[in-house]
């Protein structure tokens, strides 16, 4: 138990000893300095080359420019976006300043007090303890590994070495970088060969560690013939004073292994969420994608899949909810590197009160690729004429034994369906969440039945218009 | 004679700045059925849909009493509520919301109370077996891919299945093989009542060999130029609307 405990208040012990230790007042973003990365370093224990590979990476990120493509960066404040380097998150941080329409929402969604607190980032934190004690011990039986990153890098530190940002190396662009040199936090799972893991894994560390939710880094490896579910934090609105999130994850599909990843982002809407997600697969391995994004201001999100071994599979599904103010700018890319992979996306937008939603895909064959299949859909639906929707699928096929499909629709919501939905006692507003879920139903089908609720309170949410 | 239901006083509509109805007059009381018939755009569908409210076309004069209340600034679900239904000539697809899901939001909507699912579905397989339907349009998605014929079948069972004062049946009619038009035309007569009416839309006759119609109006040029009983429709069927031509100036 003790241990246990020990592995959930590491991060944010550290991350407040941090701050305690050294008086960053005076630290700009600018000032993310060499001696800072290497102080991080030294706190959390950390061995040589992961040191480096911080060091490393806060040179590409100077050296590296804004991309100069997709939403616009422009406002994002960069003096503001670590963390633990603000001496003043601590005051800034409670309850009291937590805004109301996240307030509402947590209501809405009908989380706990105590866990609205600390999905807040405040107060007291949501005791998770017990649930986590109690999977640990179901899956250490079968050998099944799952801890936060900072203990799994002193546990298995080969392990972590031999993977850790070598699918999203820092040299990938600016955020990858700044990840690599700032990282904190996130989670470590392996399940071993064979073993089938039958209940979904939750990352309840990020739940537990403010802060360390900003730069966390999420490493999973599913050995062959071993298949796992794993869900990415809640749909909760996470507030953050700090408004960047460029989070990491890797994982790793091995020969006629199955993982399916499930997120429902929903950061605040001050927030800058610029995540990097890739999935490496190998012969005959499946990757699913589950993908909502519903927060933040500004979304830069494609989830990679490189189809590295013959058969392999990836199936992405995603929505996509953009309200006044915001930019989701999603997607997926795929890379056909062997001979008969698949892959399918699809994928389903929505922007009301002048939300802008676009779809940025990529689907790549190599000419090795032979006997392929792709498809791609990708629809967007547009509530009112302020919002804006675009799909860019960009399609790049080296060889001519793909079997490819491609359907793409942007379109505004159909006066004439409100009107024969009104005609049968529907109220207006009713008909247009009715036409909203029934765009999003066939994906929504997707999600794991911990999301479907989740997922139908959030469209309801949004669709009320009440709160955002 | 029943109490008055509709009345419809000079009525004017537009579209898009162009008058398609020139000052309609109808009465219409509880118990009756009308029948109107016309030629292609003479306008019948848009009297259908500016009865239901349909916010693509303006009323420019007259007034639509229902029950006895001016309903010309009455919002479409607000009509359905009172009590007005509209069999469309051409349904609507809506993707992703199920027959039964829909019919459930509706009905409670129109009688304003919850339908528990399971009286509720009990219901609507009942009626579908009425309408010869199969239960898997239950869960089909509402009107997507349905042929012409199941969404005449489908409107006239959402009729069925919402109970309105008055209803509209837009050629329900076109597009139902002999059996389905046989089996509709049943319902109807199951449903109507001392206290409902209808007003039915049609091209042909056989709809009328199997109800009793109180009155048939003849719909041209944006105006009822004439209104008899079931012998003008047989009238209209020998020797067509060129007939009337001469009503075109009149
Ligand atoms: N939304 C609209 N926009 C433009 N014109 C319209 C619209 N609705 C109706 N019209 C025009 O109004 C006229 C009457 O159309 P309406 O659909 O009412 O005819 P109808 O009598 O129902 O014909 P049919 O027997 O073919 O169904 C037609 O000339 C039609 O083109
Ligand atoms: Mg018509």
């Amino acid at each position: 138990m003790a241990k246990v405990k020990q592995d959930i208040q590491e991060p944010d012990r550290l991350v407040f000893d941090l701050k305690q230790d050294i008086d960053y007042r005076n630290k700009t973003w600018k000032g993310l300095s060499v001696e800072l990365i290497e102080e991080i370093s030294r706190k959390k224990q950390e061995p040589d080359w992961m040191r480096e590979i911080r060091l490393r990476s806060l040179e590409i990120y100077k050296s590296k420019p804004m991309p100069q493509w997709g939403p616009d960066l422009s406002d994002l404040d960069v003096n503001e976006i670590i963390t633990y380097i603000d001496p003043d998150f601590k005051k800034q941080n409670s309850w009291d300043e937590v805004p109301e329409e996240i307030k509402e929402i947590f209501t809405a969604l009908g989380i706990p007090k105590a866990e609205q607190e600390s999905l807040a980032g405040v107060g007291a934190q949501f005791d998770s303890e017990i649930v986590y004690q109690n999977m640990r011990n179901e899956l250490a039986k079968q050998g099944v590994i799952y801890m936060d990153m900072e203990t799994a890098l002193q546990e298995y530190e080969d392990i972590i070495r031999e993977h850790f940002m070598k699918l999203v190396p820092p040299e990938d662009h600016k955020f990858a970088a700044l990840h690599g040199a700032v990282w904190s936090g996130g989670s470590f799972v392996y399940v071993p060969e064979g073993v089938q893991v039958d209940i979904p894994l939750q990352s309840y560390f990020r739940l537990n560690a403010p802060g360390a939710g900003q730069f966390e880094h999420t490493l999973i490896i599913v050995e062959k013939g071993a298949s796992l579910q794993f869900i990415e934090g809640c749909s909760a609105p996470k507030y953050s004073v700090n408004n960047l999130h460029a989070g990491c994850v890797e994982l790793y599909v091995r020969e006629g292994a199955r993982l399916r990843y499930s997120t429902i982002e929903n950061w605040s809407k001050n927030m800058y969420n610029l995540n990097t997600k890739r999935v490496l697969v190998e012969k005959d391995g499946l990757i699913e994608w589950i993908s909502g994004s519903f927060g933040s201001r500004v979304s830069m999100l494609y989830p990679m899949s490189i189809l590295k071994g013959e058969g392999a599979r990836a199936e992405f599904t995603g929505i996509s909810f953009a309200s006044k103010n915001q930019t989701l700018d999603t997607g997926a890319k795929i890379l056909h590197a062997a001979p008969g992979t698949t892959s399918t996306i699809n994928s389903r937008s929505i922007a009301k009160d002048g939300g802008k939603v676009f779809y940025r895909g990529l689907v790549k064959v190599l000419p090795e690729a032979v006997n392929s299949k792709a498809s791609v859909s990708c629809e967007s639906l547009m509530l009112d004429s302020q919002s804006r929707s675009d799909t860019v699928p960009v399609i790049d096929i080296r060889n001519d034994q793909v079997d490819f499909g491609h359907e793409a629709k942007v379109g505004r919501i159909s006066e004439e369906a409100i009107y024969y939905l009104m005609s049968r006692g529907i109220s207006e507003e009713e008909a247009r969440a009715l036409i909203v879920r029934g765009f999003v139903e066939p994906i929504a089908k997707e999600f794991p039945l911990e999301y479907a609720v989740e997922l139908n309170n959030l469209l309801k949410i949004e669709l009320e218009g009440t709160i955002g | 004679m029943g109490e008055n239901l509709l009345e419809i006083k000079n009525l004017r509509a537009t579209v898009e700045g162009k008058e398609i109805l020139k000052g309609i007059n109808l009465k219409v009381n509880k118990g009756e059925i009308h029948v109107i018939m016309g030629p292609n755009g003479a306008g019948k569908s848009t009297l259908a849909n500016v009865i239901m409210g349909d916010p693509t076309y303006e009323i420019t004069g007259g007034e639509i009493t229902f029950q006895g209340e001016s309903i010309n600034e009455l919002e479409v679900d607000k009509r359905a509520r009172k009590g007005i239904f509209l069999s469309f000539q051409y349904p609507e697809e809506i993707p992703g919301i199920s027959v039964e899901n829909f019919l459930r939001t509706a009905k409670a909507a129109v009688t304003g109370e919850e339908q528990g699912i399971f009286q509720f579905r009990k219901l609507l397989l009942e009626k579908m077996a009425m309408l010869d339907m199969k239960e898997e349009y239950a869960g089909r998605y509402l009107n997507h891919g349905f042929s012409g014929g199941e969404k005449k079948k489908n409107e006239i069972l959402q009729m069925a299945m919402l109970e309105p004062v008055l209803a509209i049946l837009d050629e329900t009619d076109s597009g139902l093989d002999i059996d389905a038009i046989r089996i509709v035309t049943e319902g109807i007569r199951k449903i109507a009542s001392e206290e409902n009416s209808f007003l039915i839309i049609t091209h042909y006759n056989r709809i009328l060999d199997y109800l009793d119609a109180d009155y048939v109006h003849i719909l041209m040029y944006g105006r009822i130029v004439k209104s008899g009983d079931i012998s003008l429709a047989k009238e209209i069927e020998e020797s067509g609307f060129i007939a009337l031509e001469e009503v075109r100036n009149g």
